[in-house]
């Protein structure tokens, strides 16, 4: 209930104006979802954080060049789910996950991946913005340099293409060697996009990268996605159920662990099969 | 006098009671800081005085000598040096090495917090028991004689737990924000730790260097354990010499029989303290300059 009323001041964006490309949005069709190749599969995944048994049995796919919004109340596993894609839980001590998940038809646990190669595919977003200490240069050329880039000239050429592709090199080109911590709290965040961008991954995710921003910010976050879907696969997690709806192509609901439904977002929201999902999406509790 | 008007009253001067008792409590606390601070004043006035006639170059330049006049602590001083040099080029890799171990790599076990608990214990143990460690393991088992290495190598092993401790202190202070953030963009541990984690506790990192440098200077008891001498006839120019240092001399000098002794050794005790207040001014000053780059 009372993440309902946060939620409503973020979701005045009457108020506030939408850019006119706004109105050129358009969510991808069942049929086009349906017709896109499944970036990550995930079949029965299952997650343990010591003993509580965090994640049933999720099985779930991810279309290609698409937004899928995981949804839920706190606690229900959407940002469990979304970290064990590019295995940042391995970092969580005494965690154990089961079942498969391919990232196209490869299993991310397999041998044969590396983790770090794993991330360089699949970047994130937290909800948090978190630069690094350092100027905004070096925090985008930070991908690229730890993966062993060095030529200076490639290094500029990918810093001023992210930033572009974030939408904040307008803001920043004349201050590059700034800290990134003199941004405002949405070019932070933007920032961190940027960021992600910088390693060229075919997944981005998202752990509730606005929540933390005025709407202002939101809405140019939430643009930006609607850009990015052209070439990236976008995973979002979000506690704004208007967020999911405006942003997301697929939406998966997620409550105590379970999923519970998964389909287009359109439907999910209009016309939702199971009636937690109703009640959740309504406002009736979450 | 209905009863609500006494209660009134009860309530009044209970108020004014507490009031009472909260000023009284800052003189108390007044009192306290003016005593330490008095105590200090009293020290470094009564040091001054008496050690004020013997300082100048003369003090800093001479040797040692049998007349109070003519001696001056020059060896002292260099074999000081030596062994804060020596100390701080052993105890910071090492210190800072197990830090990071224990902080960046050690998985939370039994083992770890065995070997935590016992660092800190460590960091409590009276320096006179590393002298005498010292004197079993670097003088007579490893042989080094009494010489400058293992005077530091002693001194290593009283500051380690300082440094490490502080280390670990800085380092978990960086944010773990920082370190997902780089984990994500595929860094290694080994990427993160060096870019991004230890740049970012540097300034914590060095403020306990310098704290513990500060102690190795002004430690006595753990070099009269390992044997270290009373008298050199000249500065040590390698780490095999044998050597003496500052607090040495100011500790046999004040107990010197000859009355004059004393006031060279509080001259003694002037030159100890500047060179401490300039190592903890380089300290606030690193602090500071590497601490404006870093805000959370």
């Amino acid at each position: 209930m009372s993440r309902w009323s946060e939620n409503t001041v973020e979701d005045s964006p009457v108020a506030v104006g939408r850019p006119t490309a706004s109105t050129e949005k358009i969510l991808r069709s069942a049929s086009e979802l349906a017709g896109s190749p499944k970036k990550f599969a995930t079949t029965n995944v299952n997650f343990w954080y010591g003993t509580h048994h965090a994640l049933h049995d999720i099985t779930l796919h991810v279309p290609e060049n698409c937004v899928t919004a995981l949804i839920g109340p706190s606690g229900c596993g959407k940002s469990t789910y979304l970290r064990c894609l590019n295995r940042m839980n391995d970092m969580i001590e005494q965690t154990r996950v089961e079942g498969q998940i391919l990232l196209d038809g490869l299993d991310i646990r397999g041998p044969k991946v590396d983790v770090v190669d794993l991330r360089k595919r699949v970047g994130m977003v937290f909800q948090k913005s978190n630069p690094f200490p350092k100027s905004i240069f070096e925090n985008i050329a930070y991908g690229p340099r730890v993966a062993g880039l060095k030529s200076r000239d490639r290094l500029e050429q990918i810093v001023e293409r992210s930033l572009v592709q974030a939408a904040l090199w307008d803001e920043v080109k004349d201050r590059l060697n700034d800290s990134a911590l003199a941004l405002s709290g949405g070019q932070q965040q933007r920032l961190c996009i940027a960021r992600a961008l910088a390693t060229d991954p075919d997944v981005l995710l998202m752990d509730e990268p606005a929540s933390a921003l005025d709407p202002t910010s939101t809405l140019r976050i939430e643009d930006l996605i609607f850009e990015l879907k052209e070439n990236y696969t976008i995973v979002i997690v979000t506690h704004n159920m208007q967020q999911a709806a405006r942003v997301s192509d697929q939406t998966a609901f997620f409550y105590e662990g379970h999923l519970i439904e998964a389909g287009v977002t359109n439907e999910v929201f209009t016309n939702p099969s199971k009636q937690e999902t109703e009640d959740y999406i309504t406002g009736r509790f979450g | 006098m209905t009863n609500l008007a006494a209660e009134q009253e009860l309530m009044a001067r209970y108020r004014q009671r507490k009031r009472l008792l909260s000023k009284l409590f800052g003189a108390v606390c007044l009192m306290a800081m003016i005593s330490c601070v008095a105590i200090l004043a009293f020290l470094l006035i009564s040091v001054l005085w008496r050690g004020f006639d013997y300082l100048g170059w003369d003090l800093i330049r001479n040797l040692p000598s049998r007349s109070a006049a003519k001696a001056g602590i020059w060896v002292y001083l260099i074999g000081s040096l030596w062994l804060i040099g020596l100390t701080t080029l052993f105890a910071v890799p090492l210190g800072v090495g197990a830090a990071l171990y224990l902080e960046e790599y050690a998985a939370e076990s039994r083992w770890k917090r065995i070997v935590q608990l016992n660092i800190a214990n460590l960091a409590g143990v009276p320096s006179i028991v590393y002298g005498l460690l010292g004197l079993g393991i670097f003088v007579y088992i490893l042989n080094l004689g009494q010489s400058i290495l293992a005077g530091a190598l002693t001194l290593t092993l009283v500051v380690l737990p300082i440094v490490i401790l502080a280390s670990q202190e800085a380092l978990r202070a960086v944010p773990g924000s920082i370190r997902q953030a780089s984990y994500a963009l595929g860094a290694t541990r080994w990427q993160t730790t060096w870019r991004q984690v230890l740049p970012a506790a540097m300034p914590g990192i060095m403020t306990g260097v310098i704290l513990a440098v500060s102690r190795a200077l002004g430690e006595a008891a753990p070099l009269v354990a390992m044997g270290a001498v009373q008298y050199v006839d000249r500065a040590p120019t390698s780490v095999w010499d044998t050597f003496s240092a500052l607090p040495l001399a100011i500790f046999y000098w004040a107990m010197h029989s000859k009355p004059e002794f004393h006031d060279l050794a509080a001259a003694a005790i002037i030159v100890l303290l500047v060179v401490l207040i300039s190592l903890n001014m380089v300290a606030a000053f690193v602090r500071y300059r590497f601490g404006k780059k870093v805000r959370w």
